[in-house]
């Protein structure tokens, strides 16, 4: 185990970041931080840059200005697969599993590391098949056949394989059924009490509220409104304001 | 009808035997070239134009270590490490910093490249073609030709090797890598999956492959520094006809073409037979652009 960041250096901290697709500029001096096992949600409308502040994080996307930071230590420039072996995993809106890829084979990308003993291997397989049953029993189907929620438990489970420090989740729920969006719920609350930070970007404001600690609100671009989840509630006027229609 | 009749009843049964096993051995070696080309394809975008100089300079390797040391099998295993090690450098020097670029690019370099190695081969080796022992000399009796046992083991030792390949992409970690990394390179990165690595990986391994595929061919027709020309020729029809990527697609692919131009052979000059090749590759092209065996991605 490494060191446990201490309460003033937070386990992510963004500070500043522009980034831009071509000449739009997406984020405008995004700001944040998450400290190690908080659970910190990012509201905000489609388009304000949220997704992008997760990608930007994980290295896909790159800033043009501003910092990330990864327990004091600057990655800019450090390729995503070396931020994945660092503690930072990402489950992106779009689920991305490897369709192709049984479900196995799926998990395994992220567990074929160095390191992992094979007793550890299967204590982490254990834990995603005993969370997620159904993935258990499909777990030589192929990877796109599976259902939506299926998949999503997937991209949750394989990012769950590196053994991050924080998972950065992109819209988790979009497009799930209610008993799923409860086991998400639940796999979001179980990480938490594991240890793991997650920054989850969410359009589902209720569950948002109740998973996280601290919020912050984004629009064009940048962070408007931040403050801890409990001062908030559906019907508050900030929401309103930033997310209302 | 009587027409169709006659003509069937004059296919003769012997030849057509023979043809068979022909198309099949030539089949097995062209899905073996082709195999590389179309895992490269698959996983970066890159329509390797030098693959076919990667077949002769690995036959040439063959030919090398064959005379100096008289061991086919060793001159097999050397020419694939030193193709794979020439594809890993000609990976990393000259593709590498080409990735994400138009596709366009990288057509122009491997296009350059196989010039050079063209040119660098007929320079260092000269015009005259080198001959390569077959590393066994039985024959036996198929209706009345002496045909040789080495086309046979060919045949099987091109199935062995696409088959351990096979097993490689199925099972092996890094296996499961390459497959991930073809379907998604972005998550895969964000998986931890090195993927610049992998790409030069998958490189060298195809290079390898079609060395070894040299080496195979060498003792049928000897050894020069165009030898890789109508092969790689070929193996670009197999790819596409097979679904560019489809590694399943391009031995079927493979082998389905080589026994039409075997047949073909029947009733045409060979140089003629190869017409059906780009009479399927029209076909193909134009009922189902994506390839016979195409993978989703």
């Amino acid at each position: 185990m490494s060191e446990a960041p201490t309460s003033t250096q937070p386990l992510i901290s963004v500070e500043g970041l522009h980034t831009y697709y071509g000449k739009s500029h997406i984020l405008d001096g995004v700001t944040l931080h998450v400290g190690a096992g908080e659970v910190v949600g990012l509201l905000g409308r489609n388009g304000v840059g949220k997704s992008t502040t997760l990608k930007t994080i994980m290295g896909l996307v790159h800033a043009s200005a501003g910092k990330v930071l990864l327990e004091g230590k600057d990655i800019a420039g450090v390729p995503s697969h070396k931020l994945a072996h660092r503690g930072i995993a990402y489950v992106p809106e779009d689920r991305r599993i490897f369709r192709l890829l049984t479900v196995m084979e799926n998990l395994r990308v992220g567990l074929d590391r160095d390191g992992v003993s094979d007793a550890r291997k299967n204590e982490l397989l254990d834990k995603v098949f005993a969370f997620f049953p159904r993935l258990g029993e499909r777990r030589h189907q192929a990877g796109g056949t599976l259902s939506g929620g299926e998949q999503q438990m997937l991209a949750i489970s394989r990012a769950m394989m590196l053994e991050p420090k924080i998972i950065l989740l992109d819209e988790p729920t979009e497009g799930l059924m209610p008993s799923m969006v409860t086991q998400i719920r639940e796999i979001i609350d179980a990480l938490h009490r594991e240890g793991v930070a997650i920054l989850l970007v969410e359009q589902n404001v209720p569950l948002t509220l109740a998973s996280s600690q601290r919020i912050y609100i984004m629009e064009k671009g940048i962070v408007r409104h931040q403050c801890a989840a409990s001062e908030l509630d559906v019907n508050h006027a900030v929401i309103k304001q930033y997310l209302g229609v | 009808m009587h027409a169709l009749v006659a003509f069937l009843q004059d296919i003769p049964v012997d030849l057509l035997i023979i043809q068979t096993v022909n198309g099949v051995v030539t089949g097995m070696i062209l899905a073996l070239v082709a195999s590389g080309l179309t895992l490269i394809f698959g996983i970066m975008d890159v329509v390797n134009f030098a693959h076919g100089e990667l077949f002769m300079l690995g036959a040439y390797v063959g030919v090398i270590v064959m005379v100096a040391t008289g061991n086919f099998w060793l001159a097999l295993i050397v020419s694939f490490l030193v193709i794979a090690l020439l594809g890993a450098v000609i990976q990393i020097v000259t593709l590498r910093p080409l990735i994400g670029r138009d596709p366009l690019n990288t057509i122009l370099v491997t296009f350059g490249i196989s010039l050079i190695l063209q040119n660098f081969a007929l320079w260092y080796f000269g015009p005259i073609a080198r001959r390569m022992p077959s590393p066994i000399t039985g024959h036996f009796i198929l209706f009345y030709l002496d045909y040789p046992w080495y086309r046979l083991l060919i045949a099987a030792l091109s199935a062995a090797i696409i088959g351990g390949f096979w097993l490689f992409l199925k099972f092996s970690k890094y296996g499961v890598w390459i497959r991930a990394t073809t379907q998604d390179r972005v998550m895969a990165q964000a998986m931890g999956i090195p993927v610049p690595l992998v790409f030069t990986g998958v490189f060298a391994l195809g290079a390898g492959m079609a060395a070894m595929s040299g080496v195979l061919f060498a003792p049928l027709v000897g050894v020069d520094h165009t030898m890789g020309l109508d092969w790689v020729l070929k193996a670009f029809i197999v790819v596409v006809v097979g679904g560019m990527g489809s590694l399943g697609g391009s031995i079927v692919a493979a082998i389905f073409i080589s026994l039409l131009e075997s047949y073909a052979a029947i009733w045409v000059d060979p140089s003629q037979a190869v017409i059906v090749s780009f009479v399927v590759l029209i076909l193909t092209l134009l009922f189902k652009p994506t390839g016979l065996f195409a993978t989703p991605k």
